[in-house]
């Protein structure tokens, strides 16, 4: 049963991120945020005082240490006192927040932010911080190892074949042709394999980034963007932790998540989905009903870039920009969160008829 | 356009201690969800999302530690949201909570926060060495100190008056059973002689390290027919926050404090604070905050604050109670702290505050505030629903 429609019309009406790295070892993560928020907020006049709600993704465990977002939030510029909120959370799900506080009526307009920056560290390692601390996280599972159980699953199940998922991987590199913000583009290398079955080629690249996103509601979208992308609905699911009582074969979260956000009523045209791993977009085709007449990932995705705590915010990001553009009327976007796509959020954006 | 009005049904707590050894996080957190749900005579079925929060993930260890209690909270197969917004977040977690239900995405919404302190250490947790910036001092009490040191300054306000107030709000945790700290042999005198840590801030002036959870439930106007107990109504409710540093910010009375209280009692029809409101729960982690946040939130003139306290304005029996669960310096499990403020202050308008409750509470202030005073998340609650 979808979810009952809105009470009120909210928009993407701006979207800007940076060019995303390996490495990014001269600038802090302030410095990295603050181009992206003043080109997100040239693209619509606006200016910080101008805005109703800020809300911002990120996590401590890429910085290193706690409280990260404070200075994040002085580069905003939070002065007079701005009305704001963060999650520690990807970006994606800070835009919920702030799409459920306009949908309150306390606010028209809303900064979205989120960044991530993977370098200082090993990622790996970090991410293995996310399990069950009694009895998953002192083994160290690492990121790559889960995404290659999960691969091999499905494998076994004939969902897919190593071949298969080279092909995922080589037409991801190969949209990314078209984006200069995109970490990894054309053609590259299978690869060794990491953790088999996965190759290198079958993994995101590790990166360093920042996004941002401007949502209004009504007709103050329509002052601000020529064709805004609405989002006719949003929803997220969580499934549980233990690897062991779920079905990694499919996404029953990402699937409830796309039957409230009401993705089923009509057939979309372009998914920009947040599948870091090659075999993890298998996996969201079948669950997200997603056939060859979609076009999956134009922006390359989360293959060509993957700025952690950022990327789903930009899948969101690309989806809208493609309806500002005029190239999709209707678009789903598409984040996860936690070991083989544990939690997933699906969106629906669309144009104006033209 | 119109806002769905917003009720507290259940509140459920954890007995806060130094150290819940016989329980993992998972544990303690179940529990104060299942006392909420018991208060509401709910299950978990009646659960359409859960919106969670906690202080930094370091003073666990555990990163998103959503993703592996969603199991524990009944989340599994509905929408689960972390926030973290500093001190200040167990208060913003319950707004966000209350959002979704003002905004109608959900109709009945878990939320709940917690700190399980003892796992690891929060004052190494929160000074974690960063090139090329100042540390933060080894913990919050020197951050604060000089703040203190500053408003004694700026108002001529006598040694005693932080005393006082650790005196009030440990004797207030005596009749909260939830409370962490249980002094029964406490004196004015012994809060006096214990040492001093950082000057002007003693030892007994400063708020423990708590393992513990806060739980409420909030539902809609058609959720709160169904309740067994009286709800608690929200009247009003904000965020607030500005930069850490920088050259213009007065530390001692932030503008986001300021801000984010005049946004509430707008909202709450609240034209004077100190007659119209009948109790607050304030983070009051250093006792010289008391008079601090009376000025900021506007219950007294600027530099008039430590007068309330002193003449007993602030006591239990006084005619406006400051912290009667005994605050945040009787129990801190810190990503909880604020959510306590917000519940205790819903347990008082609904009248189920026990030894604690304060006769004809109808409208009582949530106040809790974070990182360098820099974040404020307030709500104001009443018996009675909103008119508009």
């Amino acid at each position: 049963m979808p979810a009952p429609r809105p009470q009120r019309d909210i928009a993407v009406v701006a979207f800007a991120q940076t060019d995303h790295l390996r490495t990014s070892d001269e600038l802090s993560e302030v410095e990295m945020l603050m181009p992206v928020l003043h080109e997100v907020l040239d693209r619509t006049g606006l200016r910080t005082s101008d805005i109703g709600f800020t809300c911002s993704g990120s996590t401590d465990y890429l910085a290193g240490r706690a409280f990260s977002f404070t200075m994040a939030l002085d580069g905003v510029g939070a002065w007079p006192p701005i009305s704001e909120s963060h999650v520690e959370m990807d970006g994606a799900w800070a835009l919920y927040e702030a799409w459920t506080k306009l949908l309150t009526g306390e606010a028209d307009t809303a900064l979205v932010y989120a960044y991530g920056k993977s370098s200082p560290g090993s990622v790996r390692d970090v991410l293995t911080r996310q399990l069950d601390p009694y009895y998953v996280a002192p083994l160290w599972p690492d990121s790559i190892a889960l995404a290659a159980l999960q691969a091999q699953v499905l494998i076994d199940a004939g969902d897919t074949d190593e071949p298969a998922l080279a092909a995922v991987a080589a037409r991801s590199r190969a949209s990314a042709a078209g984006n200069s913000h995109a970490q990894l583009r054309g053609s590259v290398p299978r690869g060794d394999y990491a953790v088999r079955p996965l190759r290198t080629g079958d993994c995101p690249p590790i990166g360093d980034g920042a996004a941002a996103v401007i949502l209004a509601a009504g007709e103050r979208a329509r002052d601000l963007c020529k064709r805004p992308a609405w989002i006719r609905g949003i929803d997220h699911r969580i499934e549980a932790h233990g690897l062991g009582v779920r079905d990694l074969t499919d996404s029953p979260s990402a699937r409830l998540a796309a039957e409230r956000a009401g993705v089923f009523e009509r057939p979309v045209d372009t998914a920009e989905l947040h599948a870091p791993f090659s075999s993890q977009e298998v996996v969201l085709r079948k669950a997200l009903r997603l056939d060859d007449s979609v076009d999956i990932n134009p922006s390359g995705g989360p293959l060509a870039a993957n700025p952690i705590m950022a990327a789903g915010l930009i899948r969101i990001g690309e989806a809208a920009a493609r309806i500002h553009r005029g190239d999709s009327n209707r678009a789903l976007a598409h984040a996860t969160s936690g070991p083989c796509l544990q939690q997933n959020l699906v969106a629906v954006l669309e144009g104006d008829p033209r | 356009m119109s806002k769905e009005p917003v009720a507290v049904v259940g509140i459920g707590q954890t007995k806060h201690v130094a150290a819940r050894k016989d329980v993992s996080i998972a544990g303690l957190v179940r529990e104060a969800a299942q006392r909420a749900l018991a208060d509401a005579e709910l299950t978990w079925a009646d659960i359409d999302a859960v919106v969670i929060g906690k202080a930094p993930d370091f003073f666990e260890g555990v990163m998103m530690p959503e993703l592996y209690l969603a199991d524990a909270l009944g989340a599994v197969g509905k929408p689960m949201l972390r926030v973290h917004t500093a001190g200040s977040v167990g208060g913003s977690t319950a707004l966000v909570a209350s959002n979704l239900v003002a905004g109608r995405v959900h109709g009945t919404v878990l939320t709940l926060a917690y700190e399980k302190q003892s796992e690891s250490n929060a004052m190494w947790g929160l000074s974690l060495p960063i090139p090329f910036q100042q540390p933060l001092l080894a913990g919050a009490g020197g951050f604060f100190a000089p703040h203190v040191r500053a408003y004694m300054r700026r108002t001529g306000a006598p040694d005693g008056v932080g005393s006082l107030v650790a005196y009030k709000d440990r004797r207030n945790a005596l009749k909260n059973p939830y409370a962490h700290l249980h002094e029964h042999d406490i004196t004015l005198e012994k809060v006096q002689a214990s040492p001093m840590l950082w000057d002007p801030i003693r030892y007994s002036e400063t708020c423990p390290s708590s393992d513990g959870a806060c739980a409420m439930v909030l539902t809609d106007r058609a959720g709160a027919a169904r309740s067994p107990h009286p709800p608690a109504w929200m009247h009003g409710g904000a965020m607030r926050s500005e930069p850490t540093l920088f050259a213009g910010k007065d530390f001692v009375s932030p503008q986001a404090g300021k801000d984010c209280a005049a946004d509430v009692y707008r909202q709450a029809g609240i034209a004077d604070p100190r007659r119209d409101i009948d109790a607050v729960e304030m983070y009051v982690p250093f006792s010289w905050y008391e008079p601090m946040w009376l000025e900021n939130l506007g219950f007294a003139a600027e530099g008039e604050g430590w007068k309330l306290t002193e003449s007993g304005v602030t006591e239990l029996d006084g005619d406006l109670p400051v912290n009667m669960s005994g605050g945040v310096l009787s129990t801190n499990p810190i990503g909880a702290s604020g959510m306590i403020r917000f519940a205790e202050a819903a347990l008082q308008v609904r009248g189920q505050a026990g030894e604690h409750q304060i006769d004809g509470a109808r409208r009582v202030l949530g106040h809790a505030y974070g990182g360098g005073s820099q974040f404020f998340s307030m709500w104001l609650v009443g018996a009675t629903p909103p008119t508009s």
